[in-house]
């Protein structure tokens, strides 16, 4: 290898070109410091401490002396300022033989968006060619981007979960329409979870409908759904899933005395009379149970089938009834 | 043309005109929605119209409410986040300005599909630059002469800038750069939230 060839530079032309560089003298004292690091231990007299005092070297392994130092001659430094920050720093290390000292310049690598801002940085405090202030840029266009996205994205899905809860609900009285009840049996019976599935027909509507006219009619049915919803328990599903016709599932409720009780509570209820412009309006309710009990179910269908022709039952024998699904009623 | 583009004008509309006269543009264009998605993508057009009728509405040329709409970039409180990424691109005005032609890629690095015009900038002598902005869609040049002048003040400089000329898909607009060190300038501080 031919001698290298050298010459003389200013520090003026040094800083420029690295101002965040420092030149060591064998001992580890620093004689000159770049002014972006003059900024950085702003308070603290950079020149002429130990560079052990002010930086701690941490990898590839512990260096508490020049001599190990120059052991990394070309090689890249961990290591991290000793302030309250700690803030990481990545060092080149050439040695000066004929000084004995070094020539350390320095950068903080990705730590440099905390740094421009602890230590108060500005573009100019970085070398021209230096691409930290393409990298805070980078940084701050990407979180901008990143935040207008995840606004867009959260945006969306509360459209979403409105629209959904929309289409799960009936419009006239906010209880859950037909598909949420058909999710809902659908979860309890792959689970295999027992409840009890209430249907039940309002009796005497028709009549209110033709006779007091349909807002009296929509009025008797959120009426209902309060009652219907007021005598439940928070997880029972109470759904509208026709013109009069309401379909409650109970889970946990198996016994035919607690679904009675609830049932005539229900029915009870229901024939108070209901006020709607100075007029009344007097209904009552059928009701037809069925229980997970019964048969081991599989489908909705063949659940609500039953309920079905316990309702049915109910209606036959004089309404403002409850009649609890067995089979014997299809027998007859 | 890219919907932050459009979220930005419409931004610019809302703010110095009023919720009320977006609203009109939406109903008198029949858009079918109440506000551009910031992330999408809509048809060129779409934005010409909006701007031409923006303008029409408020008696102003279009090349007028352009480059309001470029300073409000820069000045408004709203569009920080726009001066800040431009302010990245130098220390000094001069800087900026050498700096603008790397702009469309510094944009796209942060929104990869967005439309920017090619921009050339060429320093005559001393002081003088010619900037050339290059895009299908006419418009891009009032919006950067706009933006620079709002620029120049947030840097400190003092500059006289003109919209040369349009032709065909070039536009062209000359800076006069009096004094680099006119004013104080508005702080730039590289940390985010740190101004």
């Amino acid at each position: 290898m031919t001698a290298q060839s050298s010459f003389t530079i200013s520090l003026s032309t040094l800083d420029q070109m690295m101002p965040m560089c420092m030149l060591l003298n064998s001992k580890g004292v620093i004689t000159h410091a770049g002014p972006t690091l003059i900024k950085v231990f702003k308070s603290r007299n950079i020149v002429g401490s130990s560079i052990f005092r002010l930086i701690e070297m941490r990898r590839p392994k512990e260096v508490t002396s020049i001599e190990q130092v120059c052991k990394f001659h070309g090689a890249k430094l961990y290591m991290k300022i000793r302030d309250e920050h700690a803030t990481s720093l990545i060092g080149a290390v050439s040695c000066i033989p004929e000084c004995g000292g070094v020539l350390l310049n320095l950068s903080f690598g990705i730590a440099v968006v905390d740094a421009v801002r602890r230590y108060g940085l500005a573009g100019s405090d970085f070398a021209a060619t230096d691409l930290t202030v393409e990298m805070l840029y980078l940084v701050e266009a990407k979180t901008a981007a990143m935040e207008t996205s995840n606004q867009m994205a959260l945006r969306f899905h509360g459209e979403k979960s409105e629209a959904e809860a929309e289409a799960m609900s009936d419009e006239l009285t906010g209880l859950r329409n037909r598909r949420a009840l058909d999710q809902v049996m659908q979860r309890l019976l792959s689970t295999g979870s027992d409840f009890a599935l209430m249907h039940l027909d309002l009796d005497y509507f028709k009549a209110v409908n033709d006779t007091k006219g349909h807002a009296a009619g929509d009025h008797v049915l959120q009426v209902v759904a309060e009652i219907l919803t007021s005598e439940t328990r928070d997880n029972d599903t109470v759904s509208r899933v026709g013109g009069d016709e309401f379909v409650l599932v109970l889970p946990q409720i198996m016994e035919p005395d607690q679904l009675k009780g609830l049932a005539n509570r229900l029915i009870k209820r229901l024939e108070e009379p209901i006020y709607f412009r100075s007029g009344e309006c007097s209904i009552s309710a059928s009701i037809g149970v069925v229980t997970t009990a019964t048969s081991s179910y599989v489908t909705s269908e063949q659940m609500i089938d039953d309920a079905d022709i316990a309702l049915y039952a109910s209606k036959e024998a004089g309404r403002a009834q409850f009649t609890l699904y067995s089979q014997d009623l299809r027998d007859n | 043309m890219h919907g932050l583009i459009n979220r930005s004008i419409e931004s610019f509309l809302r703010g110095t005109y009023g919720h009320k006269y977006w609203r009109d543009i939406v109903n008198e264009l029949d858009l079918g929605f109440e506000s551009f998605e910031p992330m999408f993508r809509y048809d060129e057009a779409l934005t010409r119209s909006v701007v031409d009728h923006a303008a029409q509405r408020l008696g102003k040329s279009k090349d007028v409410l352009l480059e309001d709409f470029g300073t409000s970039l820069i000045v408004d409180r709203r569009s920080q986040r726009v001066r800040r990424l431009l302010r990245f691109g130098g220390v000094t005005f001069t800087e900026f300005l050498h700096s603008l032609e790397d702009l469309p890629g510094r944009a796209r690095l942060a929104v990869a599909e967005i439309d920017m015009p090619d921009i050339e900038v060429d320093e005559l002598e001393d002081g003088e630059f010619s900037i050339v902005i290059r895009h299908t869609t006419s418009g891009f040049g009032h919006v950067i002469l706009g933006a620079l002048r709002a620029l120049a003040d947030d840097y400190g400089a003092l500059a006289y800038l003109e919209f040369v000329g349009r032709n065909d898909d070039v536009e062209q607009i000359s800076v006069h750069l009096l004094d680099m060190a006119y004013s104080e300038g508005r702080l730039f501080e590289l940390a985010i939230g740190a101004e």
